[in-house]
């Protein structure tokens, strides 16, 4: 889909959301949230908890429905609304073809404790893409060492550390070779001590330049490795600029009230 | 002396009795119970709706009435009535009863199973099936190992019930020797010999849990 006539803008946008709407019972969790990220993009979405910012980023790679509202990944258009306000999902080989675009990375790590190490990371691109066990091992060994951790290629997930089960998780999901990485919270279930080794290869794929949307709290991570900095504050984008427009000179007062409180 | 090894051969022979039921029941019966276990966790409200009323009914009535039952009345259900000789009938009652519990254990299991783990497995790409074929069932084996046990060293016990069919397994042999020769002799070793197969069970499980044990802590 890259045969769209190139523009002022270039490329179109690697993740486009449209008036997204999202509620859980009575609680709207997204209301009317738009967002366009561009290749080699790295967009860090900061605000309080229960802002939304997670089930924003879920809503992108349908780990939740949309209420109404517009995805489009590379061109290609994962939910659409109408004029009459029913939403269209495409076909489900589509979805999940559009969905393998973008790797995710959890709060939690949800690696698989009955698998080693290796086992993690080859599991998709053997049972996926199909690809041989003889192809998919030495790219996990080689994703293993970028993330410092191939020594514990036979390890279970039980024997490793916060730290080290979310930069095996971080392999994993750049095993399926995805164009954009989704960040959930990476680093808000891990002892401040270990946040950093995380943090690292996320700078490390940063550089690579890599498209990433990454839901946190590290304020210095956004500030240093981000290209935007959006923030949300009750199921609205309040702000979004560069790391020094928000973090230096934050127009919004809801922006200024969390950062006065974070930092 | 003589007279227990008298006796032990028609004693061997109710434990090969008991011991087809057991290994027949358990062979089926599990299979069929993750089937029922996967309908019953499926989006299918329908299918999910009539595994429900099934386990109901299984759990819900003795496995002696339906032992019985598959035996007597089966033959005169119109359109699927068919005489069964006494072992298939057994056999066919003893699956059908077991396959509800081990069902209902499944679930559980499958239940258990973390919704990140879901999550994961999606994000990557996975299918349904993949997902549970790859990463929940694996997980779910190793969790269900305890109650299993549990369920399969009552499966031992509960063989004893084919009397009612007038087939000769370990306890009605035992109960034959000790009518005929006024000594309770059979009975302390029938339940030796129950002891022995439970032993046996719990050993396999205790080795199963521990092979299943490498991948935490």
């Amino acid at each position: 889909m890259r045969f769209m006539t190139s523009d002022a803008a270039g490329e179109v946008p690697v993740i486009l959301a449209r008036d997204i709407c999202k509620r859980f019972a009575a609680l709207q969790v997204l209301k009317s949230v738009s967002l366009s990220i561009d290749k080699g993009d790295v967009v860090a979405v900061i605000g309080p908890s229960g802002s939304g910012k997670s089930t924003l980023l879920r809503c992108l790679n349908h780990l939740e429905t949309v209420d109404s509202g517009e995805v489009v990944i590379e061109g290609e258009t994962l939910v659409s609304t109408d004029v009459a306000g029913v939403c269209h999902y495409a076909a489900e080989a589509e979805l999940r073809r559009i969905c393998r675009k973008m790797g995710m990375v959890f709060q939690q790590f949800n690696l698989f404790p009955h698998l080693s190490v290796l086992q993690n990371i080859i599991e998709a691109p053997i049972t996926v893409k199909g690809l041989s066990r003889a192809e998919a091992v030495p790219q996990a060994e080689e994703l293993l060492r970028k993330v410092g951790l191939l020594d514990k290629r036979d390890s279970y997930p039980a024997r490793l550390s916060g730290g080290q089960k979310q930069r095996v998780a971080i392999a994993r999901a750049l095993a399926m070779q995805p164009d954009i990485m989704l960040f959930d919270e990476p680093t808000s279930a891990l002892d401040p001590e270990l946040t950093g080794e995380v943090l690292r290869s996320m700078r490390q794929l940063a550089d690579e330049r890599m498209t990433m949307l990454v839901v946190t709290h590290e304020m210095a991570f956004a500030r240093e490795v981000s290209t935007r900095v959006v923030f949300m504050d009750d199921g609205e984008i309040v702000e979004t600029g560069s790391p020094d427009e928000v973090f230096v000179c934050p127009q919004h007062p809801r922006t200024r009230a969390f950062l006065e409180h974070m930092l | 002396m003589n007279y227990l090894i008298e006796i032990l051969g028609p004693l061997l022979a109710g434990t090969a009795v008991t011991l087809q039921v057991f290994l027949l029941t358990l062979l089926l019966a599990a299979p069929l119970g993750l089937a029922l276990a996967l309908l019953r966790v499926s989006h299918f409200r329908v299918a999910s709706g009539i595994v429900n009323g099934y386990i109901w009914l299984m759990r819900g009535t003795p496995l002696m009435l339906q032992m019985l039952f598959i035996y007597f009345a089966l033959p005169f259900v119109p359109l699927i009535g068919v005489r069964l000789p006494d072992f298939p009938a057994a056999i066919v009652a003893f699956v059908l009863n077991y396959a509800a519990y081990f069902a209902e254990i499944f679930r559980a299991g499958i239940q258990s199973i973390e919704r990140g783990q879901y999550e994961a497995a999606r994000v990557l790409g996975l299918g349904y099936g993949q997902t549970m074929r790859r990463i929940v069932l694996p997980q779910v084996i190793k969790r269900i190992l305890p109650p299993m046990s549990n369920e399969t060293i009552t499966l031992v016990k509960d063989t004893s019930l084919i009397y009612v069919l007038a087939m000769n397994d370990l306890l009605r042999a035992a109960r034959g020797i000790v009518q005929r020769d006024f000594t309770t002799m059979p009975f302390v070793v029938a339940a030796a010999f129950y002891l022995i197969m439970t032993l046996v069970l719990t050993w396999g499980f205790n080795y199963l849990e521990r092979r299943h044990a490498v991948y935490d802590e």
